[in-house]
């Protein structure tokens, strides 16, 4: 078992000629990932990646043609919520968007509709999802995972990189890990995939991975204090950063509330969440964790 | 993105929102003849920089004559201007505007943002106009009326109404809230804003709602479309190397440490920032350098980093996941044979080609200090930098 996509994930990619997408594409075939279409407007009609894969101008004709039910977006920002309103009045059951820069006008109305139409977004802004040996969405180096029973969520994407190094190290291996995006509006929250993996029987604990800026990370918390069974090890990032600045990501900055790295931490402890206060720590907490459970 | 209360004033007329009669004033010169154009007294002399709190640090100041105008220009022009949101170094002032006064009858405050939390706009406003609202919030948390725009609908008349309601007012001072309202949100959102922000929004007189303050934060991911906004960009309320490094597409923003540092994504460098502190160093800055990290991006990189004197060692901290890390190496050996090594520079690679990386680094001949894991990363630069300082 695991979360969000297996190896029978039907994938359409959006934006498959444009040089991420080619390239991205041919790193998930080469991971397992069932890439069924690909979606340029325009270039319905082709055949990309070596004359094995499809293009049409349309996501719904790939949903029909080819029965896709999950996609992955690389369209440059001013089209990327274009892109995900597309897929999910497609009937797209899992869209998951890489893109970086969106507008969160243009955010907010693409939610609107992908929770109309009973969808799940990840990102955007985000390096995708992956279920190990399975299934690869996104563009996250998928040597560096094992398969194992810790769930990993994150909303930065070298950091998650860094969680799968340290827990891999330490001898723990991974069932599925998001990168939910670092954007103010993303499509599905912290909660959500502690719900997820909460459900999914092979994840045994689950790595969570924040930042400053916004209540996500609270919000998931207080709901695993009441819901969650598997335990959980936490780390923020942004303990240094100044209030009032944007920390790299759209979403990361301190502008009052609990929303500082200090908050958080404190918050999190308080739910019973195991806090690493220092990034190099995370392995080793849920090392400690699972030989005493 | 900010812009200066005039431009922002600029873009409240272009939509119909009221606001006092107003000409930017860019020296003690312009200032008089502004004060002649607008042919009335008193006016205010008001300081434009990129941060709230202007009147508390006596850069909002009413003038009556002639003389006083040109006084107060004299004044505040060139003044490093202190308020509670510019830090203890205060900003320069180099604009005025100099704006017709307003018969006050009552202040009000409105504003718009995004709620994170329900993912909608939220329009907020209040009777209780011209103090910090963030007070407002904690003492008197009532006396702040919100509503919530539905993303696909839009606000809605009605919605407008429960605002002016909610403000107290009444016949034609009600119906031009209710339209000025309407007006204050198409403007946030053509113009694709992340705050509005109206303090004091007051009722003259006379019965008319007018906008005495304009405060606007524009989201950075929309400005591709937005020509007219980019326009108004003011470079010097920036940091110099801040804006350098984002013609180079690197994301820097300047810190007080000691400790320089690089790295890929910006969760792992704010978490890289976070491991430096807590070895017992001081972040000098946060650099993404993205995910093309190349020999380009290392060199302009450095330099950045390097034109801070604080800094006393740098560390290098790079997740290779799409980015190689012996592309890295590569680049780290030939911007340090280029810019020479003026600090020590500790530098920890892993993830894609990690091995060739350090084989590369190794056979260079520089003095590069490696490490393995951010802990080990941490300490060693935070040990150079002490080194290096004592020096």
């Amino acid at each position: 078992m695991s979360i969000l996509i297996d190896k029978n994930s039907r994938v359409v990619v959006q934006g498959i000629t444009g040089s991420e997408g080619q390239f991205h594409s041919e790193q998930m075939m080469e991971y397992g990932t069932n890439i069924v279409a690909g979606v340029t407007p325009g270039k319905g009609g082709l055949k990309t990646l070596d004359n094995t894969i499809p293009v049409f101008n349309l996501v719904s004709e790939a949903v029909e043609q080819k029965k896709a039910n999950t996609s992955i977006i690389f369209v440059p920002p001013p089209f990327a919520a274009d892109a995900i309103i597309e897929s999910a009045l497609a009937g797209i059951g899992v869209i998951v968007c890489i893109t970086e820069g969106v507008p969160v006008r243009d955010m907010i109305q693409a939610k609107e509709i992908v929770k109309k139409n009973n969808s799940t977004l990840i990102g955007p802004n985000c390096p995708g999802v992956i279920t190990i040996d399975e299934c690869k969405l996104g563009i996250m180096p998928g040597f560096i995972c094992e398969k194992g029973n810790i769930g990993v969520i994150s909303k930065s994407g070298t950091l998650t990189y860094e969680a799968i190094d340290q827990l891999v190290n330490v001898g723990l291996g991974q069932t599925t890990a998001i990168g939910i995006g670092g954007d103010p509006v993303i499509g599905t929250t912290m909660k959500d995939c502690l719900a997820l993996f909460e459900k999914d029987t092979d994840t045994e604990g689950v790595v969570v991975i924040g930042e400053i800026g916004g209540q996500m990370e609270i919000e998931a918390a207080q709901w695993a204090q009441q819901n969650m069974s598997k335990p959980i090890v936490g780390f923020i990032a942004g303990q240094t950063a100044p209030p009032g600045r944007r920390m790299g990501h759209a979403g990361a900055i301190v502008s009052g509330g609990d929303d500082t790295a200090e908050a958080k931490m404190r918050i999190l402890e308080e739910c019973g969440i195991t806090v690493a206060k220092s990034v190099a720590d995370i392995g080793e907490l849920m090392k400690n964790i699972m030989n005493t459970k | 993105m900010k812009i200066h209360e005039y431009q922002g004033k600029v873009l409240f007329q272009k939509y119909g929102i009221n606001t006092p009669k107003g000409i930017p004033a860019f020296s003690i010169k312009e200032s008089t003849e502004a004060f002649k154009t607008l042919d009335t007294s008193p006016v205010v002399v008001k300081a434009q920089i990129h941060a709230g709190g202007r009147g508390k640090g006596g850069g909002v100041k009413l003038a009556r004559t002639f003389q006083e105008v040109e006084k107060l220009a004299n004044d505040i022009l060139g003044m490093k201007l202190i308020t509670p949101q510019t830090g203890t170094h205060g900003k320069e002032v180099q604009r005025l505007y100099i704006e017709s006064g307003a018969d006050i009858d009552q202040e009000f405050y409105a504003a718009i943002t995004l709620d994170r939390n329900k993912e909608k706009d939220v329009f907020m406003v209040s009777t209780e106009g011209g103090v910090e609202i963030e007070k407002v919030a904690e003492e008197t948390p009532e006396k702040i009326i919100k509503i919530w725009v539905d993303p696909l609908l839009g606000i809605k008349r009605f919605q407008a109404s429960q605002l002016a309601y909610g403000l107290g007012l009444k016949n034609d001072a009600f119906k031009e809230a209710v339209s000025i309202f309407l007006k204050m949100y198409n403007c946030y959102l053509s113009t694709d804003a992340s705050l509005l922000e109206v303090n004091p929004l007051v009722k003259t007189k006379d019965d008319h709602i007018v906008a005495l303050d304009a405060k606007f934060n524009f989201d950075s991911n929309a400005l591709f479309r937005q020509n007219e906004i980019l326009k108004m960009r003011d470079l010097s309320e920036e940091d110099p190397y801040e804006v350098e490094a984002s013609n180079f597409n690197l994301n820097y923003i300047k810190l007080d440490g000691n400790v320089g540092c690089m790295v890929n994504g910006a969760g792992l460098a704010m978490a890289t920032m976070d491991i430096i502190k807590l070895a017992g160093g001081e972040p000098a800055n946060f650099l993404d350098v993205g995910g093309t990290a190349n020999a380009e991006t290392v060199k302009n990189g450095f330099r950045i980093i390097l034109a801070d004197d604080n800094v006393k060692a740098v560390l290098i901290n790079i997740f290779g996941g799409i980015v190689r890390c012996d592309r890295v190496a590569n680049g780290v050996v030939q911007a340090v044979k280029e810019l020479g090594l003026k600090v020590p520079v500790v530098v920890r690679l892993e993830g894609t080609n990690a091995k060739e990386a350090q084989v590369i680094l190794k056979e260079s001949g520089v003095s590069i200090i490696p490490a393995i894991g951010m802990k080990d990363a941490a300490e060693r630069v935070v040990a150079a930098a002490i080194n290096n300082g004592d020096k």
